[in-house]
């Protein structure tokens, strides 16, 4: 059985272990769940939730931090 | 902060029940890099700090983020909505920001029309009122438009943000009338956003009466943006203590400074 599936992370299709956390999911990243805001299907995932919500295949996974604006 | 003249102290600058110690607001995008973006920011003497919100980039992570250079205790962040233009998707930004965890505060754009960057004013009014409703500290940028500026203060929005000109544009205050009859108008603090290009505008918008000013190309554009964060800053002051000591009228004629009386035949 394949251990990985594909989501579409920040726009782009990746391949994540299956059935990872969001948090594993960071970590896999080098992310620290603290500088990182994340929404999963659309929906915001509070950070003490992170560990609690799985990726499915096809899921969209986006992940936001702040930048310079004006 | 102690003025010259006792009687000229300023009534506190409060925006959604905090207060703050600067008139002056400074984003933070477009800076060459990050050392000087911080460096100006010090300059500018600036407390409440504009950001964006957008993708992590997975290739480069950590240091692109502008909080690893930014002390996030030192400074008041105000996220903004930026690139969004629908209520739908300012609504998603600002839910976004929010979740950082540093404040209920946002600073609402929708953008209507990307030449421009002019404000889309039935979707910012929109959006406006569901964030509103969301228990969000909505700052509006919006045109010199009185009525659009009365509608974003109906919908509940914290302080109302007209431009001087366009963003990035450094025209400086196109139009001193119409932002004055804003800050006449409205009761929530009126902020000027976007245009300002150097300190004279600054300092011509402050003796508006406007509340504050906030802005980002002027400084990270400039020749040497720390120099000139610093003018700003004396600018904003200048103007505002010039509001404040109320400008001699505007004459059409001369009149004379020294005595008419003791010429010599």
């Amino acid at each position: 059985m394949n251990d990985t599936i594909d989501i579409t992370l920040n726009g782009e299709r990746r391949a994540v272990a299956r059935g990872a956390t969001l948090l594993e999911l960071l970590a896999a990243l080098d992310l620290d769940p603290r500088a990182v805001v994340v929404e999963h299907n659309r929906a915001i995932v509070r950070r003490l939730a992170l560990g609690d919500v799985r990726v499915a295949p096809g899921d969209a996974v986006e992940l936001v931090h702040f930048v310079g604006g004006g | 902060m102690a003025t010259a003249v006792e009687t000229l102290r300023d009534t506190p600058f409060a925006i959604g029940g905090r207060t703050f110690h600067s008139r002056l607001l400074v984003g933070t995008g477009k800076y060459s890099d990050n050392e000087t973006m911080v460096r100006a920011i010090e300059a500018s003497g600036a407390e409440i700090v504009t950001v964006a919100v957008r993708r992590v980039d997975l290739d480069r992570t950590k240091q692109a983020g502008v909080l690893y250079h930014l002390d996030p205790k030192r400074y008041f962040l105000l996220a903004n909505t930026a690139g969004c233009a629908t209520a739908e998707d300012a609504v998603r930004y600002a839910r976004l920001a929010r979740e950082a965890g540093f404040n209920e505060f946002i600073k609402l754009e929708v953008i209507g029309d990307q030449e421009t960057l002019l404000p889309d004013v039935q979707g910012l009014l929109e959006a406006a009122q569901l964030l509103v409703r969301d228990g969000f500290k909505v700052l509006a940028y919006t045109n010199e438009d009185l009525v659009t500026a009365l509608r974003l203060e109906d919908a509940g929005c914290a302080a109302v943000m007209p431009l001087a000109s366009p963003i990035g544009s450094g025209l400086g205050l196109l139009n001193p009338y119409s932002v004055r009859i804003i800050k006449r108008r409205l009761k929530v603090p009126v902020v000027v956003d976007a245009g300002v290009g150097t300190a004279s505008d600054a300092c011509i918008t402050m003796e508006q009466g406007v509340d504050g000013i906030l802005m980002n190309t002027a400084l990270a554009a400039a020749q040497d943006p720390v120099a000139m964060a610093h003018a700003m800053h004396l600018a904003v002051e200048a103007g505002r203590t010039a509001y404040l000591a109320g400008r001699m009228p505007r004459r059409e004629v001369a009149v004379p400074s020294s005595p008419l009386e003791g010429m010599l035949d």
